[in-house]
């Protein structure tokens, strides 16, 4: 068997960052029917590199191939197959500070904003539990409609990827919506705690990682869009960890 | 008539059989009966039973068949114990549970639970109303026929949601999710009601037909597409209805994920009903997680909401504390809901997961409650009030729209809840503005003792409700219902019933007015007399009469008089009360009217425990009897014409005049002319009018004075005129001989020979076939069994002095003789050999039963041997007529009926003639080789002859070859 890595930021040649192959069966002839061979080697990265988690986004792609080729004699072509299997890191630390942030909403606080005294006024208060959250976990929190002059049409969670790398040309960045959840949708009742509760997926989303060459982070906005299609959103970063 | 006894015809009656010396020398020896003797002789002897020994008709004690549970027991036992002499009857304990299919009834009964749930507290007994009996009245209350429309594509979700650089791969991941097929938009504008029905019903197919063929993401896509819509609410008043489809759709998609998953963990056998968490293998999990992950991506609340709510039971896959970690953020999670409307009802399907999965759970179903109450402002805000202006529903409808979601939310919180926590829901309850609606539901779904028990606090609150909100007839209406099923204390009775009359008078619509006046009937009736159910029925008259407003509401009208019904089973009570008949006089459809005359009989046979002459009664009953009757025309069915029949029949049974024969005579008459077209009771009248003359006869000691033998004879004469008209034949017959015999007993022999002579004359029309029940039948044992009795009635008739001797005897058989008898039929030798009998017994000195007070022909003959001549002469004609027919069974195919003829004709000799007789003994003994000689006589039956001629048997034994 062999076992490759590729690593590719910038269109840059892949990094190779684990390889390693054993024989799983010395020459010989494979008896007729069903043969199974087990195998296992450890998984060690190569020199002074790291092994990430399996990641497939859009400037970076960390994947792990398992090949098993079969040597056959003259006259008979060899054979070959490759497959995909996923890595999981070991928990990174056993205890996560949750980190808890409140945020308040009204005009005042946005920025970017043309004309502030077009905005309707309005106030929305919230907390998230967490925005240092546990990969496994939901993303938890509540936010509470205190006032708005013009009726709400909904509200929604946005989770964003952002991937950058670093290369010869300078560095990249890449903002990607992985999922949107609506958690309030109509005129929401003043002054009543909405539930925040988004589940991660499980497939877009992996820890934070920050290597030299690369990062990959994620972020959630509020996004609270009025009934007059005003857009509000707020941004908060979230640093994913598997415990 | 006359033709057939005609003296003339006598001799028609064949004669020309060669043997005849023998037989006549055998029937003049007819075996001389002292039948008081007989019956000594052949009484059983009285054996004491003693206590222990066994008998079978022992009263049979059984030992446990209730008191245990599951598996097969209960044997039934003979008890030997002096407790047996508690149920005389073996026939009732039987009916307790003793024999072996109710046995295992009763135990898969009391089985069926316990395999279904593990926990009896946490179970939802029989007292909570399941939701399956709401869907229906949802779905016809909640109509529309304004245009719906279906959006099975949210095309505005890509163009608003702000992503700004989404992966291909991301795309089309999340467009999977949202269209049903890849790419296509299906937005279905302009169906009517039944169209969208017909869809949804579509969808619901698909997503059990994407199941079946292992489509699991299309299925999960159609889901999410049915819980779109319910954030849809263009034409609101559309939307309880469309709840409840659409919920029936989730229900079936979760029942389907369930099952995968719990088949997933079948493997190698299956696991129990309360299974734990240990017992489900990782695939399964897995699998379930899945599902979970999926739903958690749902883009927009209100499927991801509702589609998360209808797999909860998969928690139980997870872990052990999945549903109550669940259901706390499901209920939280409503809160994003905007429109009210959306959002109770949202809760109600929660609420209604949430019984079905965890009852025990009273938590989340509170807070759902309290929830709504918190966010209960938003009814009464400018979204909601705009989108009325728009969609042109006024506010009382709108509210009433909540109602089904609300009393369901209600009835979960209340089921089994302590009074202290009811008390305090409806302190908070009252706290609120507006709050009819929920006034409304907390008296429909509370327990009926609370609210009775505070009847009149709600009555003070109804009063406190704002006018334009929700309607107040039914606020009373739910009082109404409450009350009807719980008694508020005594003292309260009259001023709640005078509070709650106030408002429903004042209803101006007549159809909400007896839709809630229906109601309130029943607390009239359980609690007042006919005083104050009178005074409600005034007033339900003067409502429903002003532009025929009744014509629509003859299901609430038949509501209310079902309820009097109920209620008041004395109808002398009933009928005087004025308002009654002219109440009655409002159904004027005319199915409708018979079924209320239906019920009314009904209860009146039921209930009515002794006869009446009142004449309240008597007039009014004839009267809606009179309406059943007129409502038969030629379409009616045989079904609906007997049990019209039947229930006029009941009518007749119970009236009475007592000692005034003539007045009940004269009302019989009445009655004949009343219901002419139903054949049934024409036969009970009949009947009834036999039993009058036999009841004069009673009073009368059995000695008629003039007035009273005058008054026999008229009810003869009533009797006589009625049954030619009747068209069953059978009916006919039987009714001309037992009033023959009536007529005998009232010593009228004019009047018993016409109708004896009259049913002798109706026999050749009886058809070879008749219909019984629908099948057509042969007639022969019918008419064979009618022969019979009418055979035996014969002994007891005296000869008519102007005719000749036994002419009804010559006429009947005449009759037989001439019937088309079935071919390869020995019904007319049967009858021959039953009639031998008859004639020996008619040869006797003293005959075996008489008629008190009428000569028979043993006193008019004396034994004159003339007499007994012509008895002989006939047994010897039929006697010879039997042997005939014999032979020529000898000839054909026919041996197996020789043997057995052969076999009754000797029994019969046996019986009746003398055997010490040699000829006769000759000939019995021939009867006897013939009925054994081919083998097909059953000599067990021929063996186990009567004791009363075991001797005879004796004395043939010596000639048994």
């Amino acid at each position: 068997g062999k076992f490759v890595n590729d690593l590719s930021i910038c269109r840059a040649s892949p990094i190779q960052l684990i390889s390693s192959n054993i024989e799983v069966a010395k020459p010989g002839k494979v008896p007729g029917g069903k043969t199974e061979i087990p195998f296992e080697f450890p998984l060690q990265a190569k020199g002074n590199k790291m092994l990430y988690e399996t990641y497939h986004g859009v400037f970076v792609n960390i994947q792990y191939t398992l090949r098993c080729d079969m040597r056959r004699p003259l006259l008979a072509k060899d054979l070959s197959k490759t497959c995909e299997f996923m890595l999981h890191c070991q928990p990174q630390k056993s205890k996560v500070q949750p980190t808890p942030v409140d945020f308040t909403i009204t005009p005042e606080t946005l920025q970017n904003v043309k004309e502030r005294t077009s905005l309707p006024k309005f106030v929305i208060r919230g907390h998230l539990d967490a925005t240092n959250c546990v990969i496994t976990q939901p993303l938890t929190g509540e936010l509470v409609v205190e006032s708005s002059e013009v009726a709400i049409k909904s509200i929604e969670l946005q989770l964003v990827r952002v991937e950058t790398c670093g290369c010869a040309e300078g560095y990249a960045r890449d903002a990607t919506e992985i999922q949107n959840i609506q958690i309030a949708e109509g005129d929401v009742c003043h002054g009543l705690p909405i539930p925040i509760y988004m589940v991660f997926p499980r497939l877009f989303t992996c820890p934070t990682l920050e290597t030299t060459n690369f990062k990959v982070e994620f972020e959630v906005n509020v996004v609270i869009v009025l009934h007059d299609d005003h857009l509000i959103t707020e941004n908060f970063p979230l640093k994913l960890c598997r415990v | 008539m006359g033709s057939v006894y005609s003296p003339n015809s006598c001799p028609n009656f064949p004669t020309r059989f060669h043997s005849i010396a023998l037989y006549s020398v055998f029937f003049r020896h007819a075996r001389v009966r002292k039948y008081g003797a007989e019956l000594q002789r052949c009484r059983l002897d009285a054996v004491p039973v003693d206590l222990g020994d066994y008998h079978p008709l022992k009263p049979i004690t059984v030992t446990d068949s209730r008191s245990r549970r599951g598996g097969r027991k209960g044997s039934t036992s003979s008890s030997s114990s002096s407790s047996s002499s508690v149920a005389p009857d073996p026939l009732s304990s039987m009916l307790e549970g003793t024999d072996p299919l109710s046995l295992f009834a009763a135990a898969s009964a009391s089985e069926t639970p316990t395999l279904s749930h593990s926990k009896n507290e946490e179970e939802v007994g029989a007292d909570f109303e399941p939701w399956s009996a709401k869907r229906g009245e949802i779905l016809a209350r909640f109509t529309t026929t304004e245009k719906l429309s279906i959006n099975l594509f949210m095309g505005s979700d890509k163009t608003s949601s702000p992503s700004s650089a989404v992966s291909e791969k991301v795309r089309t991941r999340l467009e999977e999710l949202d269209d049903l097929e890849e790419g296509s938009q299906r937005e279905l504008l302009n169906l009517s009601q039944q169209d969208y029905v017909n869809r949804i019903e579509e969808l619901n197919q698909s997503l059990k037909e994407a199941w079946s063929s292992d489509q699991k993401v299309k299925a999960l896509k159609i889901v999410i597409q049915c819980s779109k819509l319910l954030s849809d609410t263009s034409v609101i008043q559309f939307y309880p209805s469309k709840f409840v489809l659409i919920t029936d759709i989730l229900d079936t998609f979760g029942r389907l994920v369930y099952e995968r998953i719990w088949s997933m963990c079948s493997d190698p056998r299956p696991i129990p009903d309360s299974f734990s968490v240990e017992d489900v293998n990782d695939t399964a999990k897995e699998t379930c997680l899945n599902w979970f992950f999926k739903i958690a991506s749902i883009r927009e609340l209100i499927p991801r909401l509702y589609v998360e709510a209808a797999i909860l039971k998969c928690n139980r896959f997870l872990n052990k504390t999945g549903i109550q970690e669940t259901l706390p953020r499901l209920t939280a999670m409503i809160r994003g809901i905007g429109d009210p409307l959306v959002a109770v009802y949202a809760r109600a399907y929660l609420c209604r997961v949430g019984m079905e999965v965890a009852p025990h759970l009273k938590d989340s179903l509170n807070k759902n409650f309290f929830d709504l109450l918190a966010s209960f402002r938003q009814i009464h805000g400018d979204t909601v009030q705009n989108q009325l202006v728009i969609q042109r529903v006024e506010i009382p409808v709108y509210l009433t729209l909540y109602s089904p979601a609300i009393h369901w939310i209600l009835q979960c919180v209340a089921y089994r809840a302590p009074d202290v926590l009811l008390t305090e829901m409806m302190e908070r309850c009252k706290k609120l503005g507006n709050n009819a609606l929920l006034l409304n539901s907390v008296m429909w779904a509370f327990r009926p003792e609370f609210v009775a028990a505070r009847a009149t606090d709600f009555i003070g609150m109804i009063k406190d409700c704002d006018e334009a909100g929700f309607p107040k007839h039914l606020l009373f209406g739910s009082l109404g219902r409450s009350l009807a099923c719980a008694d508020p204390p005594e003292s309260e009775r009259l001023p709640i019933l005078n509070e709650a009359w106030k408002v429903i008078t004042k209803v101006r619509s007549p159809q909400d007015y007896i839709n809630c006046a229906e109601i309130w009937v029943e607390f009239t009736c359980r609690h007042f007399t006919k005083r104050e159910v009178n005074t409600v029925l005034a007033d339900i008259i003067k409502h429903m009469t002003p532009d025929r407003a009744f014509e629509d509401a003859y299901p609430q009208l038949q509501s209310v008089m079902k309820k009097i019904l109920t209620y008041f089973h004395n109808f002398s009570v009933l009928f005087s009360m004025e308002k009654f008949l002219p109440f009655l006089d409002m159904f004027q459809k005319d199915s409708v009217r018979v079924e209320v005359c239906k019920s009314i009989m009904e209860v009146f046979i039921k209930h009515q425990q002794e006869p009446t002459r009142d004449p309240v009664i008597l007039n009014a009953l004839l009267h809606v009897c009179k309406t059943m009757h007129d409502s038969v025309n030629a379409l009616t069915v045989e079904d609906e014409k007997r049990s019209l029949a039947l229930l006029i029949n009941g009518f007749i049974r119970m009236v009475s005049f007592g000692r005034d024969f003539e007045q009940q005579l004269s009302f019989c008459v009445e009655a004949r002319a009343t219901f002419c077209n139903l054949e049934p009771v024409i036969i009970q009248l009949i009947h009834t009018v036999n039993q009058l003359a036999m009841e004069t006869r009673r009073v009368m000691g059995g000695s008629h004075s003039r007035k009273t033998a005058a008054f026999v004879r008229a009810c003869a004469a009533y009797s006589f005129i009625t049954i030619p008209s009747l068209t069953s034949i059978f009916s006919r017959l039987h009714l001309y001989l037992l009033s023959g015999q009536v007529a005998l007993a009232n010593q009228c022999l004019s009047q018993a020979d016409a109708f004896l002579k009259a049913a002798v004359s109706v026999l050749p029309e009886v058809p070879r076939t008749i219909s019984v029940e629908g099948k057509q039948r042969s007639s022969e044992a019918f008419l064979l069994d009618f022969i019979n009795s009418f055979l035996s009635t014969l002994l007891v008739v005296p000869d008519h002095p102007e005719q000749g001797v036994l002419y009804l005897v010559r006429g009947l058989l005449n009759m037989v003789q001439d019937y088309t008898w079935e071919d390869n039929s020995d019904a007319k030798v049967r009858v021959y050999i039953s009639a031998l009998p008859l004639l020996a017994a008619m040869s006797q000195e003293s005959y075996l039963y008489t008629i008190p007070k009428v000569d028979s022909n043993e006193t008019l003959y004396g034994g004159d041997p003339k007499f007994v001549a012509e008895i002989s002469r006939l047994c010897e004609t039929l006697i010879g007529q039997v042997l005939d027919h014999l032979k020529t069974l000898g000839r054909e195919e026919g041996v197996r009926r020789q043997g057995s003829l052969a076999f009754s004709l000797f029994s019969t000799l046996l019986a009746h003639g003398d055997l010490r007789n040699n000829k006769l003994n000759q000939l019995a003994v021939n009867l006897w080789n013939l009925s054994h000689k081919n083998g097909h006589c059953d000599t067990r039956t021929s063996v186990s002859l009567s004791p009363t001629y075991t001797f005879s048997y004796k004395l043939l034994n010596d000639f048994h070859p």
